[in-house]
Parts: structure tokens; C-alpha cells; sequence
């Protein structure tokens, strides 16, 4: 029997799986999103990443980026070392694309604030 | 001097949600929002992990895209606001002064509206014995220096203090390359949401020492490491317990501390409980006129209930600034936080606005199966089953228009825990 705590919501309800002959079943969820979560978890877990990259003529210099779906938890260090070599350049909008399909996942990277290019007045 | 209707004080989520609704309910729009920082958006800013508006957009966004839609509003109504600008002064009157790069100025409002969030508690405040080295940060300093300045602030570190801040730095500090080698929490439990607990630190097999308090410091120019120990009952050291853990760097996460040195010249009565000001459903404070809203009120650890909280005090301080003769003090119903039940908000309730209003409150330890109960003049008017309750999670309650309907506003409205037989 394993265990999982659901993330979708403050709640957190502890989850279980039971293998009872073939099949298989969840135990504890609190709502549908829970149930497929669940499912999810146990099979290939996976995460929205966030970070920043550099972002070039800015008013900031680092733009926080994230996934724009969540990515297999196994590859979130392997996504960071591409991000930390990207660079934009200034203005940019929310929800523009940084990086397309990040390591073949389906997922793009974008961008999570507006950065505005820097006035040098 | 120059006057507003509603002046609002603080630019994130809570001053930008009040000042948005007061534009809706205020006719002549005279409204300022004014803000310390560059940027309006607050501590969202740094924030940029995901987790927030799952409530108020069903969608899950981080803090900049969360603060980005209220900001698009406020910019899109032509709401004015002044950014690098601080607030000094607040009197009774309601006059405030500010000051900017042009100098200092005095402005008037009908209405105001404390926005001013919260600030951290510091090494300071849990008196942790050894030298000062560099390397020791508050966790939302270490955040802003690594989400907005772009700093690697050290190679391996401890976190001590296990709130929601210091677990999403755990994470952050991971994924950065830096060493989190435990988060040392003094108390049986995590105060963070079961989610950060998972998604932080199991996601990376990053330690979550309970009842074990840093006991000293160690390094002269740099932080060289902690001495750890498990704790009793009472915090004490158990001795025979001591480790030594190599570090560089050290974050506090050991709570946050309501923004309320300017309410208090104002003459705004601070609730001991929560550090904030009392107030009633319509966010008043005790001094008429002035209304407050997010972290500066309480702490929040949902953005989307500081929106909502915000939303009401905006809709107020507008009815204010045309009706203020409704909001005088002779009609509050006090709301008490009794057995189990650390504090309550809002503390009353004014009698001119009988309207469904939520009350969130906090628990003062660890429960499992009670019930919440609501109580005035001796009846039991909800009884809530609650199979786990802990002081990390605020709650609420609805005092619906049926509840509201049984009530003796003569009487006190009571919460208390109770067991659940
Ligand atoms: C590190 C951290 C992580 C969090 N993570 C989450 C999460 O994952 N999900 C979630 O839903 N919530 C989260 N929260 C909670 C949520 O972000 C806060 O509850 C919310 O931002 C509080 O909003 P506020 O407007 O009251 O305060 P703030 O955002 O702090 O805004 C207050 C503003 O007032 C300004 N100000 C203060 N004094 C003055 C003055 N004298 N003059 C002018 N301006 C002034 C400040 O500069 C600041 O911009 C987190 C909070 C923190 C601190």
C-alpha cells in the first residue's frame, strides 16, 4: 500500500493506492481533480517549475518564468540547467514564450511578469 | 492641501483589490493608491512560484501573474497611484503624509484603507545565542535577493522555522544548486500548508526536523555551521541531543509580523492576538474612517482570501466616504475567540450592516475530531465537524443570512472548540 498527500488544494487529502488482484484503486481522494491527481502521482509525478532567467535591457534583470504545464518531476534539474542559460531581451509580456516544448515535454517555458524595456531617463 | 476620497496605503494584493472595488462604489473615482516600492504588486513580486488564486481564478497562478491581473485593472480604470513613495504619517484626521523624490507632501482623504502587508520576524526575535557572520538572511530577504536581484547567497544552508516561506525556499535554494541540509522547526508540527510540505521538501528528501530548535550560531566573517538539538515539551534542550550541522548560510522563517506602526498614529486599537487592528464586517478599525485589509489585519497564508477580505473593506470605505454616520461605534456585537480558538476576524460586528460576513479565525494548537462550534445568547447556532484542525491553516465560517436571522445582537457571538463525541 502506498501513500500519497494531495497538493491541488490546501486540504491535502492523504491518499492511497490498493492493488486488490488486477485492479486497482484509490482510496481518500475529496474530489474528481483529486482522484485523477492521484493516479497521476503514482504513476509519473509531475510538477509546474518556476524560476528565473536573465532578461537583457530590462527595468528588472531576472524574469520569473514558469511551465506552462506541469513537467515529470524527474527532469525539473535538467530543465534548470537549459533556463539558466536563456536570455530575453526586454520588453516582455505575461505569457510569452521563452522556451518552446522544454525537453520534448509538450510544456513551454514563459514568462510570469511584465518587463518593460529600461528607460534611461 | 489636495484631497481623495479614498486613499489606499500599500500596493499589493489587499491595497490593489480595496482600491478596485471602491472605484466601483465610489461616484466621484477620487481614489490614490500609494506605494513604497517600484513596483505595485507587493511581496507577489517575489513570490514566483505557483500556488496562488486556485480560489478566486480556479486556476493556479504565481505571484506575479496573480498581482499582474489586479494591476491591469487598476491601470486599465485609470486608478491613480504613486510607487517609490512612502508613507510617514497618518493622524486621526486623516491626513497623510508622504514622501518621494520630489519631496514631502501632505494629502487629505475621507476614507483610508491599510494596506501595508507585514514584515518578518528576525533572528532577533527567537534570541539564538553565537556571533554575527554574514550569511544569515531572513527567508523572504534571501527570496527577494534571488527571485528579483539575481544573487546566489550561499552553497549549503539551513533553514530555520518551518512556515510556508521557509519550505517554498528549501525548494527554491534546491533547484538554485544550493545544499538545504534541514529545516529545523521548533514546534511538533510544520505551520506550512501540507502541500508546501510535500511539493518542497519530500520532493527532494530534504529533512524536516520537528521539536529541534538551532541552539547556536557558528563562523566569524561567514556562517561555518549550527548546532542543533532536539527539544522537550517545554523547548527545552534535551541534553546528549546536540549536532553539529556544516553551513553557510542560515534563514530564518520564524513568522510574520503585522505592518502597524503607521495605524497606531492614527489611533488604530491593535488586537494582541492576531497584531492587527480590531475591526468589525466592514473592515472598520476603532479609528472612523479608517479600514484595514490583508497581511496588515492578519496573516494570510491564501492570497485569495486577503482579495476578498480586501474587496469588502474597499466596498466600505467607499459607503464611508457618503455615509459615515452608519458606521459609529454604538452598534458593535463583540465575536469572541474562546476554548482552542487563537483569534478571530473581523471581532465585531456592526449592527447597521446585518449581512452574511465571514469570520476566519485560527486554532491554537494541533486538533484532531472536533467540532467548531458558534454560540450567542447560549443556543448553538453551527456546529462544524473538523477531523483536523492546526494553527498553520486558517479557517473560516459563514454567518449566513439564516444564521444572522437568530441572532440576539444583544448577546456576544461566541466560537469555541469543543470534542467531537
Ligand atoms: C514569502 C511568501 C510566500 C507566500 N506564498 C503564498 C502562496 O504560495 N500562495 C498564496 O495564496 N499566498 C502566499 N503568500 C501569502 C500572500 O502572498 C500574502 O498573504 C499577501 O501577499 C498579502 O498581501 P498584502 O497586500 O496584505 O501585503 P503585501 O503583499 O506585503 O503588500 C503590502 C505593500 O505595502 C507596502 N507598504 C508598506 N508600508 C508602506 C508605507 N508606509 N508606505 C507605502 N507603502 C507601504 C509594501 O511595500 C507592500 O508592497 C505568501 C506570502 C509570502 C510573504
Amino acid at each position: 500500500m502506498e501513500k500519497i498527500t494531495c497538493i491541488l488544494c490546501p486540504k491535502g487529502c492523504s491518499i492511497e493506492k490498493k492493488e486488490e488482484g488486477n485492479e486497482i484503486k484509490y482510496i481518500g481522494y475529496g474530489c474528481t481533480r483529486g482522484l485523477e491527481y492521484a493516479k497521476d502521482e503514482f504513476t509519473q509525478p509531475k510538477r509546474i517549475l518556476t524560476t528565473t532567467i536573465h532578461v537583457k535591457d530590462g527595468e528588472l534583470e531576472f524574469l520569473p518564468v514558469r511551465t506552462n504545464k506541469p513537467i515529470p518531476k524527474k527532469l525539473l534539474f535538467d530543465a534548470m540547467a537549459i533556463l539558466r542559460k536563456v536570455e530575453v531581451t526586454a520588453p516582455v509580456e505575461v505569457g510569452s514564450v521563452v522556451v518552446k516544448n522544454i525537453l520534448d515535454t509538450g510544456a513551454d517555458v514563459i514568462a510570469t511578469r511584465k518587463v518593460r524595456k529600461k528607460s534611461f531617463f | 492641501m489636495h484631497e481623495y476620497s479614498v486613499i489606499v496605503i500599500g500596493g499589493g494584493p489587499a491595497g490593489l483589490a480595496a482600491a478596485l472595488k471602491s472605484f466601483e462604489n465610489l461616484d466621484d473615482k477620487r481614489i490614490l493608491i500609494i506605494e513604497r516600492d517600484s513596483f505595485l504588486g507587493g511581496i507577489l513580486n517575489q513570490c514566483i512560484h505557483p500556488g496562488f488564486g486556485l480560489h478566486y481564478f480556479k486556476e493556479e497562478l504565481t505571484g506575479p501573474e496573480y498581482a499582474q491581473r489586479f494591476i491591469e485593472l487598476v491601470e486599465k480604470n485609470g486608478i491613480e497611484y504613486l510607487t517609490d513613495t512612502h508613507v510617514m504619517d497618518i493622524t486621526p484626521e486623516k491626513e497623510v503624509t508622504i514622501v518621494n523624490k520630489h519631496g514631502l507632501k501632505k494629502l487629505k482623504a475621507k476614507a483610508i484603507v491599510l494596506a501595508m502587508g507585514a514584515r518578518e520576524r528576525t533572528r532577533g526575535a527567537v534570541q539564538i545565542p553565537g556571533t554575527r557572520p554574514a550569511g544569515i538572511f531572513t527567508a523572504g530577504q534571501a527570496q527577494r535577493f534571488i527571485n528579483i536581484e539575481g544573487y546566489k547567497i550561499g552553497k549549503k544552508a539551513v533553514i530555520v522555522g518551518s512556515g510556508d516561506i521557509g519550505l517554498i525556499m528549501a525548494r527554491r535554494l534546491t533547484l538554485e544548486g544550493i545544499e538545504v541540509k534541514a529545516v529545523v522547526e521548533i514546534m511538533p508540527y510544520s505551520t506550512g500548508l501540507r502541500r508546501n510540505i510535500v511539493q518542497c521538501l519530500e520532493d527532494f528528501g530534504i529533512p524536516l526536523l520537528l521539536s529541534h530548535k538551532v541552539v547556536k550560531i557558528h563562523g566569524n566573517e561567514r556562517v561555518e555551521g549550527v548546532t542543533i538539538s532536539v527539544v522537550d515539551s517545554d523547548f527545552k534542550e534535551i541534553p546528549g541531543t546536540q549536532r553539529f550541522i556544516e553551513c553557510d548560510t542560515v534563514l530564518f522563517s520564524v513568522g510574520l509580523i503585522p505592518e502597524n506602526e503607521l495605524s497606531k498614529k492614527a489611533g488604530v486599537v491593535i488586537d494582541e492576538r492576531t497584531g492587527g487592528p480590531f475591526v468589525d464586517n466592514t473592515f472598520s478599525t476603532t479609528a472612523n474612517g479608517i479600514f484595514a485589509c490583508g497581511n496588515v489585519l492578519h496573516i494570510h497564508d491564501l492570497v485569495d482570501n486577503v482579495t476578498l477580505e480586501a474587496e469588502t473593506a474597499g466596498k466600505y470605505a467607499a459607503l464611508y466616504c457618503q455615509n459615515p454616520e452608519l458606521f459609529q461605534k454604538g452598534k458593535l456585537t463583540n465575536i469572541i475567540a474562546s476554548d482552542g480558538i487563537r483569534y478571530v476576524v473581523p471581532q465585531h460586528l456592526n449592527r447597521n450592516f446585518l449581512e452574511p460576513t465571514i469570520l476566519r479565525f485560527r486554532v491554537n494548537n494541533v486538533y484532531h475530531d472536533k467540532v467548531i462550534l458558534l454560540i450567542n445568547s447560549g443556543k448553538k447556532l453551527l456546529k462544524i465537524k473538523k477531523q483536523y484542525l492546526s494553527p498553520g491553516e486558517m479557517e473560516s465560517i459563514a454567518l449566513s443570512e439564516k444564521i444572522l436571522s437568530q441572532m440576539d445582537f444583544s448577546e456576544d457571538i461566541i466560537l469555541k472548540l469543543e470534542d467531537d463525541k
